[in-house]
């Protein structure tokens, strides 16, 4: 099937007088690969702007390695990584900056393929995990743990991977209505969220001061007590999902055609979604489970990629490079915006996520090409 | 030749029997709860008053025995605060709810909210901005504060989600206004984090609670309250010629841009007011209107006075239900939340909102 569905013919083997047909077989720029039985197209403009997002996401990165309330130069931070600084710098980099950094990178990239993923599936620029109220449940259950007693380093994550995924559920079923509809599910999402955001209100009146601080903390979305225990099992997590994601990838576009026609063309559409639900939901509950909330990425990522690319539809690679970038910067606006005071990154992005959503349902007003 | 009807043909609001009857239950009903709720309030609360020691500092203050040096703590308790937190919630309530009607017939949206609509939200931050940028206290001066923010949040998202697309349709604009709160929100926290003192002096007011007012508050709202009910009660002819749609509107002789700036003046004014008052309340708007029309039906020269009876019923109810149901008090934006958000859902369900 991969194969008769794939791109048939090269352009190699094409005379001059096919070159209309080439122009509807492939947009500009865009070219076939072959390896053995299997094909693919790339698109030199994706790879290039996937390129330039690496490129700026690892640039903002080091900035952040090497600013902050210690001062050190850009030269001890690159003797700390070699190990040859003394043991304050290595610790201070190593230990404290190093982790926080990788876990943006990866964070931002993991939010991002999930996002992906829910606005593929939904077939809506607005499906994400923190708009059907996975972020909101999440708190809840980190809270709910916090409230019946149960202590120890698994405890949060546990609580709250188990409550956003208890809420997306709800939310789905709810607007389940002989078939999910695009825009009901958003609304229910937003009922959803708001009910669970009183029921957080009032779980953190009932909570010890002290838990309901710390576990407060933790509902900002704060990166910044990130350690390497936080940094293994996203990457492991990563390492897991993104092949398959990948996989699933070309039945995903196949899909965005409708139902229907995915069908027709011989994809298991339940198990496919499935799967790929399952996978953006697993990346978002790690992330958060490690650092709390982190509204908009997974919302603002893919999109912004698919602009920049000029792609047909949403992107896994370009949208985990933006979703990168994305949250290394805010990261770094949290840090430099106000000197003394470190905001929890959560806030930022709740800000440019805020402001995003403003301007596309402004440029939805303008333009009338663009699908609501 | 007489027509027999199936029950289940009839809307809900025609199963009760005539219209006058209807309305005549309501508005009884809504009477007899609205006063034995106030009294309740009086008595319910922290402290532990018991009930003759309410009951006695009640009939000296009505006998005028009570001059403003001579209180102990407890008729303190129950003049100046119980008092007007009771008044309060009958005031943000009245506001709430006819804000709630006016904005569903105005944009002709079953979803309409002050508080989903992020007028609400619009109110806070400008008075969060203004305690932090331009040292204006909570007070007197912070009404007109959040009136100005309702203000520019109302316009903006009535602006944004009416235009292109999908432009008016309930989602658009609940989507517009959740999204403009959002950014707001964000906004305010951040400026809260940057600055712990502006945090303590919106944070007994920013969960939408009517703890602790006083008749300072009252008399900072009331004129507000006052003239955007005015502006509301003056409407009902007209939202009901809108509620046909804009050309229907003109042909009866209604003028629909008139309507729509005076309805916004209203609902600017009495939003504000009641967020200036108890901070964020959501669903209030929301339920109310909803209720109302299972019961009594669409039209607006009923909707709008029993919305005033209505809503503060259902603001008294959940103040009170904040103050029994937890040790710490819970406050009355958490229990309008808790009511209203299951609503919304089922009303998204429901074939009131088409195109979802």
């Amino acid at each position: 099937m991969t194969a008769t569905f794939s791109v048939a013919t090269p352009p190699d083997q094409m005379d001059g007088a096919d070159s209309q047909n080439r122009a509807t077989l492939f947009r500009r720029g865009v070219r076939p690969v072959r390896i053995g039985r299997f094909s693919t197209t790339f698109s030199i403009r994706t790879l290039l702007v996937t390129f330039v997002l690496l490129l700026a996401a690892l640039a903002v990165a080091w900035w952040n390695m090497i600013s902050g309330s210690a001062s050190l130069t850009a030269a001890d931070t690159v003797q700390a990584l070699l190990g040859a600084a003394d043991e304050g710098t290595s610790r201070v980099v190593l230990e404290w900056r190093a982790p926080r950094v990788v876990f943006t990178l990866l964070g931002g990239a993991a939010l991002a393929l999930a996002g992906a993923v829910f606005q593929s599936q939904t077939r809506n620029p607005l499906g994400s995990p923190d708009i059907i109220g996975f972020s909101t449940g999440a708190y809840t259950g980190a809270l709910l743990v916090a409230a019946s007693g149960i202590s120890g380093l698994w405890a949060t994550p546990a609580g709250a991977v188990a409550g956003g995924v208890g809420t997306g559920l709800i939310v789905y079923l709810l607007a389940w209505k002989r078939g999910v509809s695009g825009m009901r599910i958003i609304i229910v999402g937003i009922g959803v969220s708001i009910f669970l955001g009183s029921l957080n209100t009032y779980l953190i009146t009932v909570l010890e001061l002290e838990t309901a601080m710390s576990v407060a903390t933790w509902g900002a979305g704060s990166v910044n007590d990130i350690s390497w225990v936080h940094v293994v099992p996203l990457l492991a997590m990563m390492f897991l999902t993104l092949p398959v994601m990948l996989a699933l990838s070309r039945d995903m576009r196949l899909m965005e055609m409708g139902d229907d026609a995915a069908a027709g063309l011989g994809i298991k559409l339940e198990r496919v979604r499935l799967v790929q639900f399952l996978c953006g939901i697993l990346l978002v509950a790690i992330v958060t489970a490690a650092a709390g909330p982190i509204a908009f990425i997974a919302l603002v990522a893919p999109q912004l990629a698919l602009r920049l690319t000029g792609a047909p539809s949403v992107q896994l690679i370009p949208a985990a490079a933006m979703g990168a970038l994305l949250l290394t910067t805010s990261d770094a606006i949290a840090r430099a915006a106000i000197i003394p005071v470190s905001l929890p990154v959560g806030v930022v992005t709740l800000i440019l996520g805020g402001g995003y959503l403003v301007w596309l349902l402004l440029s939805m007003g303008r333009s009338r090409k663009a699908k609501p | 030749m007489s027509v027999q009807i199936a029950q289940h043909e009839l809307q809900p609001h025609q199963r009760l029997g005539s219209p006058g009857r209807r309305r005549l239950l309501v508005i009884v009903l809504g009477l007899i709860l609205l006063a034995s709720l106030s009294w309740i309030s009086l008595f319910i609360g922290s402290g532990g008053i018991p009930a003759h020691r309410v009951l006695s500092a009640l009939s000296s203050w009505a006998a005028g025995d009570l001059p403003q040096g001579a209180r102990d703590t407890t008729e303190l308790l129950i003049l100046e605060r119980r008092i007007p937190r009771t008044v309060l919630a009958i005031l943000v309530g009245a506001g709430l709810g006819a804000a709630g009607v006016v904005m569903q017939a105005m944009t002709r949206n079953p979803l309409a909210d002050p508080g989903l609509l992020g007028v609400n939200a619009g109110a806070y931050s400008a008075v969060v901005f203004g305690s932090a940028f331009m040292g204006v206290t909570i007070g007197a001066a912070h009404v007109w504060l959040a009136v100005a923010g309702a203000l520019v949040v109302a316009v903006t998202v009535y602006l944004i989600g009416t235009s292109g697309v999908m432009g008016g349709s309930p989602a658009k604009l609940v989507l517009t206004g959740v999204a403009i709160g959002a950014l707001l929100s964000g906004i305010s926290f951040a400026v809260t984090l940057l600055q712990p003192e502006v945090f303590d002096r919106v944070r007994f007011w920013s969960a939408g609670s009517l703890q602790g007012r006083s008749f300072d508050e009252v008399s900072a709202t009331l004129p507000f309250l006052i003239v955007g009910l005015l502006i509301a009660l003056l409407l009902p002819r007209a939202l009901n010629a809108l509620s046909l749609g804009d050309d229907a509107a003109v042909a009866l002789g209604a003028r629909p841009g008139l309507t729509r700036l005076a309805g916004l003046v209203a609902v600017t004014l009495l939003c504000g007011a009641a967020t200036a008052a108890a901070g964020p309340l959501s669903f209030i708007g929301l339920m109310v209107p909803h209720a109302l029309r299972m019961l009594i039906g669409p039209d607006h020269r009923w909707l709008i006075p029993l919305s005033l009876l209505a809503a503060p019923v259902l603001v008294l109810c959940a103040d009170i239900l904040g103050r029994v149901v937890v040790a710490a008090e819970l406050p009355a934006g958490v229990v309008t939340a808790f009511l209203g958000a299951p609503v919304l859902i089922w009303l998204i369900r429901s074939r009131a909102v088409k195109n979802l």
